[in-house]
């Protein structure tokens, strides 16, 4: 499955400053896989010590935000668009 | 402008916030240069102010305090914002009344004391004055030409007016489906406002994406990119509480819970105040009040939970209604280190309570202002607000912002006949 990830600001360091990468993976747990790959270090800046999302990171799949769809084990289709959004907007 | 990114040195800022000297990351500590940033790059975590807070004697700082102005720029060397601020075109919110709720008390059987703060007189009618005014500042700080937000209502309301005051533009984002009172609040200002078809979160995702885009390069977000300082305006209602109890903290607050943000800052606003020695150190106790249908922090609260699991909105109380709150691990942290609770009412308890607030004091609150009166009463009826102590209840915005919430059913006692002999058979004379 390939999917696009919108990478917010604060990461486009590890991704040469684009904004939209291409990644690979049926469910999230493996496009952040796949991005790790890709763009070392940027794993380790979405999820914590423990292996899970981290608690400031949300994660959309398409509208879909990941904790209403199984977290990490939430199904990313084919062509689905995934963002990456630090938590602490809005109020 | 692009956003700034990456951590530097804190000497090296030029920007003119006054006493704030960086900004800090909640979770891990990490210190960045002051700028239009606001998450941890390391760790996502939020960022906040962090302070050179004014040395010299509590009684001089009361005293320059006292000939400030009758707003919160008053408060001004304990805020990130420029020493002439109060020269600068600014919506000048603050320094709201801080009723005492002699009949509320009665009827609630609170005997240590019950006050309203009445934050529905700012200048458009919310706490959201206080919060966008010290935005606005940081705005100009960055350069920015743009203002925008995310917002349930009454921040749309707010950044409009500041920025048309400020001399802004200003486009701002709201859910499609808002009351039509706020939506006019808003509209009127002469700034874009545009309806997002989804909930509160679907618009502040859609903004947390547009400022990572260049589309929306040069913008100001004021709860966003500008949310650390924007944030900081919510200790003004910390600061002004103590002052006009006579520089002494309340026992008891109660507070309302959207994002949570409000509710943690006037925390930091409290712990400012003692640490500067300007009011004296004891305990008090924060309560957070949410709405049953979006109530993520109060159930995370009830189940032990230090995280907060987002919900699906579903409530009146739409400027509460952020199924995934910001601050929420921060509200349960900051109620159980203080012995408070976190706690909901039903929409129901929220009209009864609007008009409660009204029956007994003459104060109309919007649906959040029923949210705070409705869980204290719902509190002390449980045992764990404590009736005998003094007690804080905060009214955030103005019930004439939500006459939907209680229109159905308030209005007319009878329609007669203009005779003497209708209004007599009517039942309406006063009682002999």
């Amino acid at each position: 499955m390939s999917v696009k990830v919108r990478i917010p600001t604060i990461l486009r360091t590890y991704t040469g400053g684009q904004a939209e990468v291409p990644a690979e993976g049926a469910t999230l747990s493996e496009v952040i896989a796949s991005l790790e790959q890709n763009h070392p270090g940027i794993g380790a800046r979405v999820l914590d010590d423990q292996g899970k999302l981290r608690r400031f990171v949300n994660v959309y799949v398409n509208d879909d935000d990941v904790r209403f769809e199984g977290g990490l084990d939430a199904v990313t289709p084919d062509g689905a668009g995934v963002s990456i959004i630090p938590a602490v907007a809005g109020g | 402008m692009a956003v700034q990114t990456v951590a530097a040195d804190t000497n090296s800022s030029t920007v003119d916030l006054g006493p704030a000297a960086a900004l800090s990351c909640r979770e891990c500590g990490e210190r960045f240069a002051l700028g239009p940033i606001f998450a941890c790059a390391s760790c996502f975590g939020p960022l906040e102010v962090a302070y050179d807070l004014p040395s010299g004697s509590p009684e001089e700082l009361k005293k320059r305090i006292a000939e400030g102005p009758d707003n919160i720029w008053r408060y001004a060397p304990l805020l990130p914002v420029p020493s002439d601020v109060a020269e600068k075109p600014n919506i000048n919110p603050g320094f709201t009344k801080l009723v005492k709720a002699d009949n509320l008390a009665r009827e609630l059987g609170v005997t240590g004391g019950l006050y309203v703060k009445d934050d529905s007189g700012n200048p458009t009618h919310s706490f959201k004055d206080r919060v966008v005014a010290i935005a606005v500042e940081a705005a100009r700080a960055f350069g920015f030409t743009t203002l925008s937000c995310s917002s349930t209502g009454n921040l749309a309301g707010a950044v409009g007016a500041a920025a048309a005051r400020a001399g802004f533009r200003s486009c701002v984002f709201i859910p499609h489906d808002l009351e039509q009172g706020k939506v006019v609040m808003a509209a009127v200002y002469g700034g874009e406002l545009v309806g997002i078809e989804g909930n509160y979160d679907d618009v502040n995702r859609f903004c947390s994406e547009l400022i990572g885009d260049p589309l929306g390069e040069g913008w100001g977000f004021v709860n966003v990119n500008l949310r650390p300082y924007y944030g900081e305006g919510s200790k003004t209602l910390a600061y002004e509480i103590c002052e006009q109890l006579g520089w002494k903290l309340p026992d008891q607050i109660v507070i309302p819970i959207a994002s949570g943000s409000q509710l943690t800052k006037i925390d930091k606003g409290l712990q400012e105040l003692i640490k500067l020695g300007l009011v004296e150190d004891k305990p008090y106790k924060i309560f957070g009040a949410q709405a049953e249908g979006c109530s993520p922090v109060s159930a995370a609260f009830k189940a032990g939970h230090d995280v907060v699991r987002p919900q699906k909105p579903n409530t009146i109380a739409k400027s509460l209604a952020i199924g995934n709150p910001a601050d929420g691990p921060y509200v349960l942290d900051i109620a159980r280190r203080t012995g408070g609770a976190v706690e909901d009412v039903n929409d129901e308890q929220v009209v009864d309570a609007i008009k409660l607030l009204a029956r007994t004091e003459g104060i109309f609150a919007e649906t959040a202002g029923g949210v705070t009166v409705g869980v204290t009463k719902k509190l002390i009826d449980a045992g764990l607000l404590d009736p005998s102590l003094t007690t804080v209840v905060l009214n955030t915005g103005d019930g004439l912002k939500t006459l939907d919430a209680v229109a159905p059913t308030t209005g007319l006692s009878a329609t007669i006949r203009p005779s003497l002999d209708a209004f007599r058979d009517a039942g309406l004379a006063a009682a002999n």
